[in-house]
């Protein structure tokens, strides 16, 4: 069956994001000041054959804490579609 | 539901050990404030009297260094410089090997942001910085990812900031497998007379915050002082610290801008120990007090205690001591410039620092005592490995028959290949000043507006530390000076960065103090300063400790930087000329390692008064104009040397080689052997009389080894071909052994 | 006539062209903060090299909406000389004042050296001292140089003539050997349509002194110099 993962990395709390810093001014400066705070993450969408939405989970999940997600500084999330 | 609870003195002892604080120290902290500590004086005292801002275990020997040289010397309190011309030469090397092997583009990034500052805080300019390497071997995975990691890391920081990363040495030995060795050199210049020092003077003056926002970047796990119970799903974990370049480059251009007012009378950056090293240091400099109040301090996370905000570690933050009534000028310029600006504490003259929050009085330490760590002589003692592995002798081997086999092997060495695949991510001609590039020699930096330049560059065989620390260090002066030389450069000061193993360990705290002993000797013999540096211990782990590495990051002034010379050939026709010594040695070389899988010395031996005439001739005859090209041989040897000489320029230039003039040795000890004290020189026809008339005045054995020329390296010995490879292949292999791994 | 180079916060190569312009080429050249509206009576604007805004979000997506940059785009209505040089071209295109995009480098790495550079068009404000065909020596040092149109309006942009540079061999050849970073046609510069406005991501003020390896980008400097001579002061309102 073929699925779908979609994944967001983030920075964990108490990580300094200096881009969202920087772009949380850049919208300020644009008149945007009712902005608190900005956050930057990543963005992945993961197609993959499994044989269930469990094993494509399982799989993503090990996808994300070997290669998508630097453990000692991001978190991630990711919901399955199938597709 | 916040509750507050006495912290009872049994508590205090515990937290201070949790800290890594000894009971002899504790109960010097008890005897010097004559009462028990806060949790955060407890904090405080940790962090300033640890290995990383204290020195407790190497000040003493650090003493030995020279301070004195041939160039006038500035020393600081955070870096140091020599004078030249009206300009001082500010430099400074740091480590920051822990953090790269835990996160390498984080941890070298915060790594050349931390060696910046300190260059910035002397008020001068930071124009380049040098990079020196070490990493486990290229096969090993986790080593290729720790690779990537620190070169993206100095890439994304130093790109960014905008200071060149000009030079450097990258070295891959199984020994930094567990620990890697990042080390990071800054230089900077200024007008002589507008340095500033990391004081905090004037009674009512204004200490101000500048730069970003503080975490809890950088705190160890130290949820024992944690004064109230945390939420159900809250997380207070300690944070790796995160580099942002871009406040950098802003902070760069704010504090000199600051500077200029004229009304700035100290600057400090908060590096290690953050707000407690930068307050205390700066009021016990200027022989004053602080008063500190912590609401003040921008904090970018809610709740953070005070001994939270003194610990913290985040990047790129300076503290500044400013003329009263001129604060509102100087937070100015830093806000322009989108840092954040505010005035945390004014100077006193009770010689405390004492820190305010929430009302109350957290701390309050007189500021001489708490800069003043107490000082540990370790014992030390001679490792076991040493007779060992330093039992070689030449007669152990036989001469390998495949010569050309063994030179392919070297060419593709990771050690002595190009490392063309880092320079070049790194921007290295920003700021315009950069006349010859990494990779074609000796590296050397204009001044706008002056005839002059800056040779710079950073060397230390740490395999040859392993087998003899006290030679290898020697060893790394001498061929600091000699790369210097032979470009035209007078050597003028250090910086060293001495990375060794656990102190408490006496076998390398033997290492230490005998690196340490060889440097001194050295840099005391060339009459060379060392102005600043840095150590770091505790460089081991499960897989073993590190090789002893003092990095030697030199200095040197070209007085004519039009008449520099590059490692190239450039000519067809000219002259090839070794200068110096091949001796009948191949202990600690890279073929003997790599070839015979011999990882034995002992390393070359070194004659430093020859060391010394020698650097003197090749100045001379690069300011004479008598050299077309010039390098020094070391690692790899003279077949090596040729090599990069043949590919390191925009146009590959052969040469064909006799031996036969080098006397009666071994083929591979002529082609391979690391014998120091020698250089290699292309020279015109008319000028070959010249060079060879001085060189017997010097005193210089050289040996006319044949011409460049042609596409191919050619070697013989006498009428005999031994081998010849084509440049093609050649700078395939010698530019594709490290890029074949990554 | 006057140059005048933006700084922006994270500029990093303001101060190498401002060196150029004053110290090695004696031009009349003032610098520009990115918060002012004024030009101050500039004849050219350069937009120089580093990394504006850290880069962060995309490269030039802040920048472009300084105030300083809304006067350079009435500048250009105007007919003005614009010079966008590295990171300066990205904030033009990001600006809308070029066309196309630049994505990262091909070979996913941050690269520093030397590039040959074919001189395409020398009908231009800063081109004309060049000869048709000409190979220059100019340094690029970027992540994301990596020029992209897509078909239709690259032909376009061909057509017209609005390529100035392209990455070339030693010999002017236009190969996929010499591309160091995936640049669609090799393109290293492009002029808007009217000729006025140019990107480019090799540094020409890094080449500009014999000392440090070539000095044939300062012709592309002395070239505007010369355009403002001759049409310049009648051309511009």
């Amino acid at each position: 069956m073929r699925y779908c993962g979609k994944i967001i990395v983030t920075l964990k709390p108490g990580v300094f994001d200096p881009q969202g810093m920087t772009i949380r001014n850049a919208l300020h400066a644009l008149s945007y000041r009712e902005v608190e705070e900005v956050e930057t993450g990543k963005y992945f969408r993961v197609a993959l054959e499994a044989e269930t939405k469990e094993e494509a989970a399982l799989r993503i999940k090990e996808m994300c804490d070997q290669l998508l997600a630097n453990p000692v500084i991001e978190q991630y999330s990711f919901e399955i579609e199938e597709t | 539901m916040r509750r507050r609870e006495a912290v009872r003195v049994l508590d205090l002892e515990v937290i201070a050990e949790n800290l890594g604080l000894r009971k002899e120290e504790y109960r010097r902290i008890l005897d010097l404030l004559g009462r028990s500590p806060t949790p955060t004086e407890i904090a405080m005292f940790s962090v300033e009297w640890s290995e990383h801002c204290g020195y407790p275990h190497s000040r003493k020997w650090l003493e030995l260094l020279p301070r004195e040289g041939y160039f006038e010397v500035l020393v600081g309190e955070d870096a140091g410089g020599i004078v030249y011309d009206d300009i001082v030469i500010v430099f400074k090397m740091e480590s920051h090997n822990h953090p790269s092997q835990i996160e390498p583009k984080q941890g070298a990034a915060t790594g050349i942001g931390g060696i910046i500052r300190d260059i910035l805080g002397s008020g001068a300019r930071p124009i380049a910085c040098l990079d020196s390497l070490h990493f486990g071997s290229l096969e090993d995975p986790h080593s290729r990812h720790i690779v990537h990691g620190v070169v993206e890391g100095i890439a994304f920081y130093g790109n960014c900031v905008g200071v060149p990363t000009v030079a450097g040495e990258t070295w891959f030995y199984p020994a930094f497998r567990g620990n890697c060795l990042v080390n990071v050199m800054c230089v900077g210049i200024a007008p002589k007379g507008k340095l500033v020092r990391a004081i905090a003077k004037g009674v009512d003056n204004a200490i101000v915050y500048v730069g970003n926002r503080t975490g809890r970047d950088g705190i160890g796990g130290c949820s024992i002082l944690a004064s109230q119970e945390f939420a159900e799903n809250e997380e207070k974990r300690p944070s790796v610290q995160i580099a942002d370049p871009f406040a950098e480059k802003c902070l760069i251009e704010a504090t000199l801008e600051a500077l200029e007012t004229g009304f700035v009378v100290g600057v400090k950056d908060m590096g290690a120990a953050g707000l407690t090293c930068s307050s205390s240091e700066m009021a016990a400099s200027g022989g004053s007090g602080v008063e500190i109040d912590l609401d003040r301090v921008p904090v970018r996370e809610e709740g953070m205690e005070a001994w939270e905000i003194m610990m913290s570690e985040s990047q790129e933050r300076m503290l500044l001591c400013v003329e009263k009534g001129h604060e509102g000028e100087v937070q100015g310029i830093f806000k322009k410039w989108g840092l954040e600006a505010e005035v945390v504490g004014r100077v006193t003259d009770a010689g405390r620092v004492t820190i305010r929050y929430r009302g109350e009085i957290v701390a309050d330490i007189p500021a001489l005592e708490l800069v003043r760590p107490p000082v540990y002589t370790p014992q030390r003692k001679r490792p076991d490995y040493l007779d060992k592995v330093n039992a070689f002798r030449l007669e152990d081997i036989p001469p390998v028959e495949d010569l050309q086999g063994a030179f392919l092997k070297l060419l593709g060495s990771p050690n002595l290949a190009s490392k063309r695949w880092i320079f070049e991510q790194y921007d290295h001609m920003v700021q315009t000043n950069t006349v010859v590039l990494p990779g074609r020699g000796t590296v050397v930096l204009r001044v706008k507006g002056k005839p002059w330049g800056i040779a710079v560059t950073a060397d230390c065989n740490p395999f040859y530390c392993y087998l003899d620390p006290y030679r290898g260090a020697q060893i790394a002066v001498a061929e600091a000076a000699r790369n210097l030389a032979s470009c035209g450069a007078y050597p003028a000061g250090i910086t060293d960065c001495l990375n060794f193993g656990n102190p408490e360990k006496p076998d390398r705290y033997w290492q230490f103090v005998e690196a340490v002993r060889g440097l001194s000797d050295a840099c005391r013999f060339f009459r060379i300063p060392v102005v600043s540096g840095n150590v770091s211990f505790y460089n081991e782990s499960p897989l073993g400790t590190v090789y002893p590495t003092p990095t030697v990051g030199m200095v040197g002034v070209v007085e004519d930087v039009a008449k520099v010379v590059r490692a190239h050939f450039v000519q067809e026709e000219s002259f090839l000329v070794l200068f110096g010594e091949t001796k009948a040695e191949l202990g600690g070389s890279e073929y003997l390692r790599v070839v015979h899988g011999l990882e034995v010395g002992p390393p070359p031996e070194v004659d430093l008064f020859f060391e010394k005439r020698l650097q003197e001739f090749l100045i001379e005859c690069v300011e004479g104009e008598l050299f077309l090209s010039s390098m020094d041989v070391s690692e790899g040897g003279l077949a090596i040397a040729l090599a990069e000489a043949a590919l390191s320029g925009e146009e590959p230039l052969g040469c064909v080689v006799d031996l036969a003039p080098l006397g009666n040795l071994r083929e591979d000890v002529m082609l391979f052997g690391e014998s120091c004290g020698r250089a290699l020189a292309s020279v015109k026809p008319s000028k070959i009389g010249e060079v060879t008339e001085r060189a017997k005045d010097g005193g210089i054995p050289f040996a006319i080894l044949g011409r460049v020329g042609g596409n191919e390296l050619v070697f013989r010995k006498g009428e005999e071909t031994l081998f010849s490879l084509p440049l093609g292949r050649a700078r395939e292999i010698w530019e594709g052994a490290i890029t074949r791994h990554v | 006539m006057r140059f005048g180079v933006v700084v922006f916060p994270g500029s990093n190569c303001d101060y190498d062209c401002f060196y150029v312009l004053k110290d090695v080429l004696h031009q009349d050249v003032v610098f520009l903060w990115h918060q002012e509206e004024d030009l101050r009576g500039c004849d050219c604007i350069i937009l120089p090299g580093g990394f504006s805004y850290g880069d962060y979000l995309r490269t030039g997506a802040i920048a472009r909406f300084s105030p300083i940059m809304r006067a350079v785009q009435d500048f250009v209505l105007r007919g003005g000389i614009v010079l966008g040089i590295c990171n300066g071209f990205q904030i033009l295109l990001e600006g809308g004042l070029l066309p196309g995009a630049l994505l990262p480098n091909r070979d996913g790495r941050f690269i520093c050296r030397y590039v040959s550079l074919r001189v395409e068009n020398t009908n231009t404000p800063f081109t004309l001292l060049f000869s048709p065909g000409e190979v220059i020596r100019i340094p690029i040092a970027h992540y994301q140089g990596n020029f992209f149109l897509p078909e239709e309006e690259l032909s376009e942009l061909e057509r017209r003539g609005q390529v100035l540079f392209r990455y070339c061999g030693p010999s002017g050849e236009v190969d996929a050997a010499f591309n160091p970073n995936g640049s669609v046609g090799n393109i290293a510069g492009v002029a808007s349509l009217n000729f006025r406005v140019m990107g480019m991501m090799p540094h020409p003020e890094r080449a500009s002194e014999d000392l440090l390896g070539s000095s044939d980008g300062q012709r592309i400097f002395l070239s505007i110099v010369k355009w403002y001579e001759e049409e310049g002061s009648r051309a511009c309102s």
